[in-house]
C-alpha cells in the first residue's frame, strides 16, 4: 500500500507505536497520545462517546432525575418534554408502567457495560488460552481446536444465542457467560493466528536456546505482544455483545423484565410504536451511540496498535 | 483438487455430526428438558406423562441413539405447539426466508460495489466519504431498532409501504432493506480495501503502462478480483441474515424461519427450535461448502494454498 491510500487517519499517526516508545515518562506519552487522537477527529468522537456511556454507567444514581424502578400507572406513557402534555420531570417521558424513561436509559448503560466488560473479558481469557496453545504446539492439538472452532464459528451464531438463551433463562450471569463462551472462539483464533507468526522471530528462538520452557515462552514471550491486535478485538467484541445483548432484550430473552436494559426497553416499547413511539426511541439511540463510539475508536486503535496494519502501510 | 473437495465435504459432515451433539446436549443441559418445555401451572402428573411420552425417562445414550437416528433422516418428533412433525414446519418457512435474505443481499450489493470501487478508486472523495458512512451505519445501528424506526415514518407517516406482512412486491421492501445493511457496509469496506490494494499490484501498471483506459482498467483487470472476494462475503453474509431474520421477521410479521424460531421459543416448543437450529445450519454448512468450491474454481491460488 502506499501513502496516498491512508485516508482518515493522520501522518503522526502512521508510525504511533516505534514514536510511542520513544517517548520516556508517562506524561509525555499521554501527550503524545492525545495528539494522535485529536489528529484523527473519529477516533476523538469514538472515545468521546465512549467515554459518556462509561460515565453515565459510573455516576448513574447522581445523574438520573427518578428511581429508574418506580412504578406510577397515573403518569404511564407520558410523551417527552418537547411534546404537548410532557414535562420536564420526565424529559424522556414514561413508559407503560409510569418509569422514567431517562432515568432507566441511564441505568441501561449499566446492564450494557457490564455484559460487555465481563463477557469479553471471559471470552478474551478462554480464548487466549485455548489460542496460544494451539499455535504454539500446533500438530494435531491444533487440528483438533481449529477443528472445533471452525465448526463453531460455522454456526448461525444469532440463532444458537436465541436458543441457549432459551434454555438457560433469564439473568444477568447467564447473559454473561453465554457471550463469554460462545465468543471465546474468534479471540482464540486471532490469538493463534498471531502465535503463529511471533513464535517464527528471532528473539523466541534465543529464549528456546537459553533453555526457557514453554509457559515462560507462551506467557512471558509470546501474550506480552499480542496485546495491541486483542485490545482491538476486545472494543470490536464488547461493542456487538451489547448489540446482540440489546437483541437478546428485544426478543425477552436477556435480563429479568424488571431489570432496566435498553433492549427490555425496546421490547416494551414494541408494543406502543404507533401511539407512544418514544418509549422505544431513546434505548435504540443509547445502542446506537454507544456501538458507533465503539466502532470508532476501534478503527482508531486498529490503525494506531495492529502490526499487521503498520506495517502493510509501510 | 478433487482432494481438495472431498476433505471439504468430509469437514462438513462432522461439523453436522457435532451440531446434532450440541442440539441434543443443548436441550439437556438444565438437567430437566420436561420442566423446560412445560410451563409452570403442568401438574406433577401430566409431567411425568409428558416426560414417559418424549423418552426422558430412558438412559442417555437410548435417548442420544434414538435423537441421532432420526435427526440424520430429518425427524425431530412432534412440535409441541402445533402437534404435527416439526421438520416440514421448518422447511415450509424457508422460501419466505430465501426472499427476504436474497433481496436483501441484492440489495447489498447492488448499491454496496459500485461505492465501495468509487471509494477505492479515489479515496477521500465525496463517493468515499458517503460509503464509509453506510459502512459505518451498518456495523452500528441495531436492526431490531432501524425497523421500528422505518415502520414508523415509512409505514405509518408516510405510507409508502405496508408495515407487516407479505402481500405485495412493496412488503419486502423495507425487511429486506434492514436485513441487508449490515452486508451492504461490510461489501463497502471490502470492496473498497479490495481496490486499494489491487490498484497498486504490478499487472494493474502493466495495463497502465500499455495505455488502457481506466474504464478499460477497472473493468476487465480490477473487478474481477473484487468479485472473488465477494464470493466468500456472499457465503458468510447468508448465514448472518438467516440469523437477523429472527428480529427482522419477528417486527414485519414476515411468514419466514425467523419469526417461527421467535414464536416457537416462546412458546417453548424445543422440538421445533432444535429442528430449526439443525435445518439452518445445514443450509448455512451447505452455502459455506457451494463458497469453497466456487472459491477454488474461480482462484486458483486458493487449490495450490492448502
Amino acid at each position: 500500500m502506499t501513502d496516498k491510500q491512508i485516508t482518515g487517519s493522520s501522518k503522526a499517526h502512521r508510525n504511533g507505536i516505534e514514536a510511542l516508545s520513544q517517548k520516556r515518562n508517562i506524561s509525555e506519552r499521554l501527550r503524545y497520545i492525545w495528539k494522535l487522537l485529536w489528529n484523527d477527529k473519529s477516533g476523538l468522537i469514538g472515545l468521546i462517546l465512549f467515554l459518556i456511556v462509561v460515565f453515565a454507567a459510573v455516576f448513574a444514581p447522581m445523574i438520573s432525575t427518578a428511581d429508574p424502578l418506580d412504578q406510577n400507572l397515573k403518569i404511564s406513557k407520558m410523551p417527552p418534554a418537547w411534546h404537548e402534555g410532557g414535562s420536564w420531570e420526565h424529559p424522556f417521558g414514561t413508559d407503560p408502567l409510569g418509569r422514567d424513561l431517562y432515568s432507566r436509559v441511564i441505568y441501561g448503560s449499566r446492564v450494557s457495560l457490564t455484559v460487555g466488560f465481563f463477557g469479553v473479558l471471559i471470552a478474551g481469557g478462554l480464548g487466549m488460552i485455548v489460542g496460544a496453545i494451539a499455535g504454539y504446539f500446533g500438530g494435531r492439538v491444533d487440528d483438533l481446536v481449529m477443528g472445533i472452532i471452525n465448526m463453531i464459528l460455522s454456526l448461525p451464531y444469532l440463532l444458537f444465542v436465541v436458543f441457549i438463551a432459551a434454555v438457560l433463562g433469564r439473568s444477568l450471569l447467564n447473559i454473561i457467560l453465554i457471550f463469554g463462551i460462545t465468543d471465546a472462539p474468534i479471540f482464540a483464533r486471532v490469538t493463534r493466528g498471531e502465535v503463529l507468526r511471533i513464535k517464527e522471530l528471532g528473539y523466541i528462538e534465543s529464549a528456546v536456546c537459553a533453555g526457557a520452557r514453554w509457559p515462560r515462552i507462551v506467557f512471558d514471550h509470546i501474550l506480552p505482544n499480542l496485546i495491541g491486535p486483542l485490545i482491538v478485538l476486545s472494543t470490536f467484541e464488547m461493542s456487538a455483545m451489547i448489540f446482540y445483548e440489546a437483541g437478546l432484550g428485544f426478543l425477552g430473552l436477556s435480563v429479568p423484565p424488571s431489570v432496566p436494559s435498553w433492549g427490555n426497553m425496546l421490547s416494551d416499547g414494541r408494543l406502543y410504536l404507533q401511539q407512544h413511539p418514544w418509549i422505544a426511541t431513546y434505548a435504540g439511540l443509547a445502542i446506537m451511540f454507544t456501538s458507533l463510539g465503539m466502532n470508532l475508536l476501534g478503527d482508531w486503535l486498529r490503525d494506531v496498535l495492529d502490526p499487521r496494519r503498520r506495517r502493510a502501510r509501510k | 483438487m478433487l482432494r481438495y473437495f472431498l476433505s471439504k465435504i468430509l469437514q462438513s459432515v462432522l461439523i453436522f455430526l457435532g451440531i446434532l451433539l450440541l442440539v441434543f446436549a443443548m436441550v439437556r443441559v438444565t438437567g430437566d428438558p420436561a420442566a423446560l418445555m412445560l410451563s409452570r401451572q403442568v401438574s406433577q402428573d401430566d409431567i411425568e406423562e409428558f416426560r414417559e411420552r418424549m423418552g426422558f425417562n430412558d438412559p442417555l445414550i437410548v435417548q442420544f441413539g434414538r435423537f441421532m437416528s432420526g435427526a440424520v433422516v430429518g425427524d425431530f418428533g412432534n412440535s409441541l405447539h402445533y402437534k404435527t412433525p416439526a421438520m416440514p414446519l421448518v422447511v415450509e418457512r424457508m422460501p419466505a426466508t430465501v426472499q427476504l435474505a436474497v433481496t436483501g443481499l441484492l440489495m447489498a450489493v447492488v448499491i454496496g460495489i459500485p461505492l465501495g470501487i468509487l471509494g477505492g478508486f479515489k479515496p477521500g472523495s465525496i463517493f468515499d466519504n458517503l460509503g464509509r458512512l453506510v459502512a459505518l451505519l451498518g456495523q452500528s445501528v441495531p436492526n431490531f431498532w432501524l425497523a421500528l424506526i422505518m415502520i414508523l415514518f415509512f409505514a405509518v407517516r408516510l405510507g409508502w409501504f405496508p408495515s407487516f406482512g407479505r402481500d405485495t412486491w412493496k412488503s419486502v421492501i423495507m425487511p429486506a432493506f434492514v436485513l441487508g445493511l449490515p452486508i451492504l457496509g461490510r461489501i463497502v469496506r471490502l470492496t473498497r480495501s479490495a481496490v486499494l490494494e489491487i490498484r497498486d499490484e504490478d499487472f494493474i501498471l502493466t495495463a497502465h503502462s500499455k495505455g488502457l483506459e481506466l474504464q478499460t482498467i477497472y473493468r476487465k483487470h480490477v473487478f474481477p478480483n473484487v468479485a472473488i472476494i465477494l464470493v466468500s462475503v456472499i457465503g458468510v453474509s447468508f448465514g448472518y441474515m438467516l440469523g437477523g431474520s429472527i428480529y427482522i421477521e419477528a417486527i414485519f410479521a414476515w411468514p419466514g424461519m425467523g419469526g417461527l424460531l421467535e414464536q416457537a421459543v416462546g412458546w417453548r416448543d424445543f422440538p421445533l427450535v432444535q429442528a430449526i437450529a439443525v435445518f439452518t445450519s445445514v443450509v448455512v454448512l451447505g452455502l459455506n461448502l457451494l463458497t469453497d468450491v466456487i472459491y477454488a474454481v474461480v482462484d486458483p491460488r486458493i487449490r495450490y494454498d492448502r
